[in-house]
């Protein structure tokens, strides 16, 4: 007998031919009647109208039938709530069934159906269930609860199912523990502060237990729980790591990767000249590279895995070079991420090999897969000083093929290794010019044009190779023509004689011809410089430029850390935490590495410091090409140095100044032109999503549950003003603290990186309190969404309009201006609630000319709403009047700056519109305010 | 953890899908409170379309992608995909949280092992057939996104698609302890006349050589296949010649440690079935189980040292002019001429531009295929110690297309009857201390098969 035939029905009518089957007194045919429903759900129909007949199949004591029902149920109940309740009978009855399996199935079943009603009923149910006899019925019940907490989590907190669940801990199944633990687990991520799991000495210990006993999958759950606990002294942890190290030779990848997860994070508690230490180290590797015959999905996971491992202990992997050779077949993801660990891996040692291997990959066929085995060249190139010189020859071969996109890439490439190894290779200039025809992405062009720029005195004819250039400047990218200004003006200050007509056009062409703010702006500043004073434009233009550093894409140490945590998840695949991709508060909470334990921590020899030494142990994490842009002004946007936030905030301040004030007294009577708002007014609404992210509606504001009123997310940016970067955001404040929530849509062809942000001095001294995280870098067509937490330490200078910001955002293509109206409310602080006495009085105390009336409309509110409405933005009722059948509000709130702001609210019952007075010592924000209670008062 | 299962056929339609966790379809639940006061169920229809949104955003983004897949793990909207293919089928995984990205692939694996043992081959034919039965091994095998036991042997005593069974008390609670219990993957009570046990030893040697004869990278990574058909609950003791306990036994009498030294192989790294006691294997490097009944991988492994490479292969590719590539492939064969080689394939590829192939070779037959771009060359058998050779012109067609031909490597193709890694069995011992036969009772065969995996040469 074959079940395909249910799929081939699609008659008109068919619908109610099944209601007739489905009521049919036959056994069989009821049983194929259910099948074709079945069916039919499976393949997109809607068959919610059979919903009374299919449950009506449920009384029966065929389990294959009863399977398929259940299946129906889980699928339909949420839409016919009070019909499921006719469930709820046979559910009860099956879990009192004497068949274990059909117990199960019961109490399985029924956390499936989300519907309120059916919970209730599931109560006694389950707690039944949770004390069965049977283990498997126990098994099942532990993963009900989690199930439950999802649709109702007061309900099992109240039922005290918690406290049952921490009791199967100790079950005497390994199974049950097991589904326990993830249970807990899940559990336990929803309520982050909660001792919910309350792992100690002797829970670990059963779980070590079970760990030898349960399934492959049980023993995955046991060791992610495991790798949340916090052991208190080394000697637990290498206790630990001693039982969990036979895990490795587990077929199952999974067990593999998650005590590979234990052993990470507890060796960071392992004194280095501990014996034990090398020897886990030694046992790390074989079962790492065992992971690379695995099948290809699974080899891609482990090789995202191995990435991080590599860069927080190089050591483990150091021999094994050989492994993550390409093979061939490979398919491609598998190829672009082992040539990633072969570049961390190379060394003086291996590089020979090495690049014997990249050589052959740069011969294939798959582009990206070219491109990057290019790249990988130059990066050994920089890496291991000893092989440089054959690195180059190699990509001088690469590039006599001729083939366009490798040419670009080891031009690009080649620039990196002048700049690590200045005055060394300039004799392969020649043959790079030769290309230059060939080079049409801006990449390579803007490398080409630095060459030139930078070795001008060597190049005859490099004047007339940039005045190539020049002709078609308005068709170049910004990236090429910032470095053609540059490099002709480096040309002039080293050829001033033959060049100055050249100079006087590419300065006019960026200054007079160009909307480009950037461009301008850097034009006339060497405009100034070279008319002023030359000496000084020398010395500034061709000033020494900072070597680079070796290492490359280095994921940032704490995100390392936290990563190494996640080590296994998907986390670990994307390389970006849980919370930027994850909605909601579900498993974001923050995850770091144990610190080393006192004992250990004497044994320290200085070059093993812990995470988080000195910034200065920590290699740089450099170059871009965004960072040749800002070397001569040293304008630097890049990641923030870490430090002190009012030291840092200050510091950049400085550099972002020249932008703004400092550099109109600086050209004085020049048409200087500030750099042009994009501000698009708040109230435009969401942003517009690419079709996908609409299906899962996933772009929409998100409200938040306390905090005050956050607007829509808006458009600051558009895609069109900034290369294809679209930024929309939105602020809140939350619990004290102010956040820019940023939403980043590249809407180019090309991959940005190296994001970093920057605001002008303001009215409130707002300044981001972190740098701007984006970990990995954003491909076309990719959002993402960031939290900027903000301070309030910053520098400040009175805006026009008072709430005016302007920001500054940096990738590596451009760097970006765009300035937006912050919602004044979100500087309302918390204790902003003045006492009444104090209220008559300072309201007494102002002059009257500070005050400011106003009327808000069409806000048909009661005083109770508009009061807690406006107390959760933090603007607090002091005292309420009832006065002629007006209510009376009397209001205080208070600014991060510490000005006072009283307000009285008066409320007409049945008229929509109320009146607003407002007080303040600074008039100047009343406007401000006034619109913030508006804003708060209509959403 | 998993929030859903999808599995499509090559056009993208839907064959199976199961829902276990809500935020799959996370407008879900408002949009039918909102809506389910109007029409007469708009709440399901748009919840459904929720819920087929995601499975649209795979089918759309994925199976109908026109570039290649990037990756087995791709993120549409905050949701993530996991995705494995077998034949043409895609099995897809779907979820919104952090779960372990492992473990997924590890279950989808799993999954399509146990449809294999129950209907054969993964196609649409078999899926549609027995999608009953695939519902109901979800329902088991993944509980709210959670993998359960899932071993065979123990699905298949109480999902067997037969209705239910009359069983007895003592039955069903045989089951249960079963799929929930230590060993999980037998069954008490197991009864044979003759007790017997097969023991594989199936090596795959991968290459990569230089041009010029240098190994790049070469590795052996061996499984040892073991069908047991044993009495009761069987304590079994397997021994091999690696070097590690070799040496340590013969710590004693030094004279041994150099006889069987010679013997002993290194490996690098070794996993177990779940019936193998790690504990034991960490700590005495004894492999010590119960096996499950019938056909089941006791141990993968790995090695890289002292690897007999069964075939060397010798190229030469000559350009004459810009039309003509002249190729002469030389393959020895090296181990004992006692032993002979079979299923022999030499796959020498060919230029995209090839206009004819003229093919010379003085043993098997050799044809050019030109929707594979290559000369294949079989031999059926071949001994031990001996040589043979290919030469070959090949014609090509002027191109002005400027880049070059990537002249992907020559591969092979064997079985050999030894193991490559040199590894022998060296014992497996039974104990049943409840059942009356012993150790010399059970018979044993042992076999040893050596297969190519990537055995590349680049030329």
């Amino acid at each position: 007998m074959t079940d395909s035939k249910y799929f081939t029905t699609t008659k008109k009518g068919e619908i109610f031919e099944l209601k007739a089957e489905l009521n049919s007194d036959k056994k069989e045919k009821k049983k194929e009647a259910v099948k074709k429903v079945i069916a039919s759900m499976t393949v997109g129909k809607d068959v919610s109208a059979l919903f009374p007949d299919v449950v009506n199949c449920m009384q029966t004591d065929n389990l294959e039938l009863k399977k398929l029902v259940y299946l129906y149920l889980m699928n339909y109940a949420k839409s016919q709530p009070d019909m499921a309740i006719m469930a709820v009978n046979t559910f009860v009855k099956d879990c009192e069934d004497p068949n274990p399996l059909i117990r199960a199935l019961a109490v399985r079943t029924m956390g499936c159906i989300r519907v309120d009603k059916i919970t209730e009923y599931l109560c006694e149910p389950l707690r039944k269930c949770l004390k069965d006899e049977d283990p498997y019925v126990r098994k099942t019940a532990a993963v009900c609860v989690a199930k439950l907490h999802d649709i109702n989590a007061q309900l099992v907190e109240d039922q005290g199912f918690l406290d049952t669940l921490k009791d199967l801990i100790s079950d005497s199944n390994p199974m049950v523990v097991a589904n326990a633990v993830a249970a807990l687990s899940e559990i336990a991520e929803s309520h982050p502060s909660s001792n919910l799991l309350d792992l100690n000495p002797q829970s670990i210990n059963k779980l070590l237990t079970a760990l030898n006993e349960c399934t492959e999958w049980g023993q995955i759950f046991i060791l992610d729980c495991l790798a949340n606990y916090m052991p208190k002294d080394d000697r637990e942890a290498q206790s630990i790591c001693e039982r969990v190290t036979p895990r490795l030779s587990h077929a199952n990848s999974a067990v593999v990767l998650s005590a590979v997860k234990v052993l990470m994070k507890f060796m960071e508690m392992l004194s280095k000249d501990l014996d034990y230490y090398g020897t886990l180290l030694k046992k790390l590797a074989p079962p790492l590279v065992t992971l690379l015959s695995a099948e290809p999905e699974l080899q891609y996971v482990a090789l995202r895995n191995i990435n991080l491992i590599v860069q927080k202990r190089p050591e483990i992997l150091k021999h094994e070079m050989k492994v993550f050779f390409v093979k061939y077949n490979d398919p491609i993801y598998v190829k672009l991420e082992k040539l990633d660990i072969m570049i961390r891996l190379a060394s003086q040692a291996n590089i020979a090999q090495v690049l014997a291997e990249l050589k052959e990959y740069a011969t294939e066929v798959d582009v990206d897969f070219v491109r990057k085995a290019v790249r990988a060249i130059g990066r050994c190139a920089i890496k291991v000083e000893q092989s440089a010189e054959r690195c180059v020859s190699t990509l001088l071969d690469l590039i006599q093929t001729k083939v366009n996109y490798v040419v670009q890439e080891a031009i690009v490439v080649i620039k990196d290794i002048f700049r690590k190894y200045p005055n060394k290779y300039e004799s392969v200039i020649a043959t790079l010019c030769e290309n230059l025809d060939s080079l049409d992405e801006p990449e390579a062009r803007a490398a080409m044009i630095w060459i030139v720029g930078e070795y001008a005195e060597r190049i005859d004819n490099a004047d007339e190779l940039l005045e190539s250039f020049l002709e078609g400047f308005h068709d170049e990218s910004t990236q090429v023509q910032l470095q053609l200004l540059t490099a002709i003006v480096k040309l002039f200050l080293k050829k001033p004689t033959e060049t100055q007509e050249l100079v006087q056009q590419v300065l006019s062409l960026a200054t007079q011809d160009s909307d480009n703010p950037d461009l301008r702006d850097r034009g006339y500043i060497y405009w100034r410089l070279l008319s002023t004073d030359p000496v000084a434009a020398k010395e500034v233009v061709l000033a020494e430029k900072p070597l680079i550093s070796e290492e490359t894409d280095l994921i940032e140490p704490t995100l390392l850390d936290e990563l190494i945590c996640y080590i296994g998840t998907l986390a670990s695949v994307y390389h970006k935490p849980p919370s930027a991709f994850v909605e909601g508060g579900r498993g974001v909470v923050h995850k770091s590495l144990p610190p080393r334990t006192a004992s250990s921590e004497s044994a320290e020899s200085p070059e093993t410091a812990p995470t988080g030494a000195p910034p200065g142990e920590q290699p740089d994490v450099i170059p871009a090409q965004g960072d040749l842009l800002g070397d001569l002004l040293n304008l630097d946007l890049g990641p923030p140095v870490s430090g002190p936030p009012l030291a840092t905030s200050s510091v950049q301040m400085g550099a972002v100044d020249l932008l703004g004030g400092g550099l109109d007294s600086l050209i004085g009577g020049t048409n200087f032109v500030a750099p042009p708002t994009a501000a698009v007014p708040a109230n435009l609404g969401a942003p517009i999503g690419s079709g996908l992210s609409d299906l899962f509606d996933l772009t929409s504001g998100v409200g938040t549950l306390s905090g005050s009123y956050v607007a829509p997310k808006a458009v600051w940016l558009p895609a069109m003003k900034a290369k294809g970067l679209e930024i929309s955001g939105t602020f809140t404040r939350q619990v004290g603290s102010i956040s820019m929530d940023l939403q980043l849509t590249n809407k180019a062809l090309q991959v940005m990186t190296d994001f970093a942000i920057q605001f002008n001095r303001n009215s409130f001294g707002l300044a981001p309190a972190a740098p701007l995280q984006v970990h990995a870098p954003l491909s076309p067509n990719q959002t993402v969404e960031i939290s900027l937490p903000l301070s309030t330490v910053g520098s400040v200078m009175k805006m026009e309009p008072l709430n005016n910001l302007q920001v500054a955002v940096k990738n590596n293509i451009d760097v970006f201006y765009f300035s937006t109206l912050y919602p004044l409310h979100i500087l309302f602080v918390e204790d902003g609630k003045m006492d009444r006495q104090m209220f008559l009085a300072t309201w007494k105390d102002i002059p009257n000319e500070n005050e400011a009336q106003f009327q808000i409309r069409d806000c048909p509110l009661n005083a109770e709403a508009a009061s807690s409405k406006l107390q959760s933005s933090n603007i607090f009722t002091v005292a309420k009047r009832n006065v002629e059948g007006q209510d009376m509000l009397y209001q205080s709130l208070k600014l991060t700056n510490g000005i006072w702001v009283l307000a009285e609210l008066r409320i007409q019952p049945g008229n929509p519109s109320c009146t607003l007075s407002l007080k303040c010592r600074a008039p100047e924000v009343s406007q401000h305010v006034y619109q913030a209670y508006e804003t708060i008062l209509k959403n | 953890m998993i929030g859903g299962l999808f599995i499509y056929n090559h056009k993208g339609e839907v064959l199976i899908s199961r829902v276990y966790r809500d935020d799959i379809g996370s407008r879900q639940a408002a949009d039918s409170a909102v809506f389910s006061s109007s029409g007469p169920f708009p709440g399901e229809r748009l919840g459904g379309s929720m819920r087929r949104n995601a499975v649209d955003a795979f089918r759309v983004n994925v199976i109908h992608a026109r570039q290649q897949v990037r990756s087995p793990v791709t993120n549409i909207a905050r949701t993530s995909f996991f995705h494995v293919k077998r034949s043409n089928i895609w099995l897809a995984a779907v979820t919104k949280q952090n779960v372990n990205a492992a473990m997924v692939f590890e279950f989808l694996y799993k999954m399509c092992d146990v449809m294999a043992a129950y209907f054969g081959k993964i196609s649409e034919e078999n899926i549609k057939n027995n999608f009953v039965l695939i519902y109901e091994l979800l329902d088991e095998i993944l509980d709210f996104g959670y993998p359960q036991n899932s071993e065979t042997g123990a699905l298949k005593t109480f999902i067997t698609q037969q209705g239910i069974k009359s069983q007895t008390k003592e039955e069903q609670s045989q089951i249960t302890s079963q799929v929930t219990g230590q060993i999980g993957w037998r069954r008490e009570g197991i009864k044979y006349r003759r007790n017997e046990l097969f023991l594989d030893v199936l090596e795959s040697v991968n290459l990569l050589m230089s041009p010029q004869g240098q190994v790049l990278s070469a590795h052996v990574s061996g499984r040892v296949v073991m069908k047991s058909y044993l009495s009761g609950m069987p304590e079994c003791k397997f021994g091999m010649n690696d070097k590690i306990v070799i040496e340590k036994q013969g710590k004693g009498t030094a004279d041994e440690t150099s006889k069987s030294g010679k013997q002993s192989i290194a490996i690098d790294d070794c996993t177990f079935h779940q019936c193998v006691r790690l504990s034991k294997f960490d700590s005495e490097r004894s492999i010590s189980f119960i096996p499950p009944d019938g056909e089941f991988e006791l141990m993968r492994y790995r090695t890289t040292k002292d690897i007999i490479l069964p075939f060397r292969v010798i190229p030469l590719v000559r350009e004459v002019g810009r039309t003509k590539l002249e190729v002469k492939v030389v393959i020895k064969s090296n181990f004992k001429p006692s032993l002979l080689a079979q299923k022999i394939e030499v796959r020498i590829p060919t230029p995209l531009n090839t206009s004819g192939v003229q093919v010379i070779c003085m043993k098997g037959k050799a044809k050019y295929k030109a929707s594979e771009n290559a000369i294949v060359w079989k031999i059926k058998r071949m001994a031990g110690m001996k040589e043979s050779q290919i030469s070959a012109e090949i014609e090509l067609l002027p191109t002005n297309d400027k880049k070059k031909w990537a002249r992907p490597p020559i591969s092979m193709n064997f079985e050999v009857p030894f193991a490559p890694s040199g590894l022998k069995v060296r014992y497996l011992k039974v104990f049943e201390p409840k059942l009356n036969y012993s150790d010399h009772d059970v018979i044993k065969w042992v076999r040893y098969i050596g297969r190519s995996g990537i055995y590349e040469t680049r030329c």
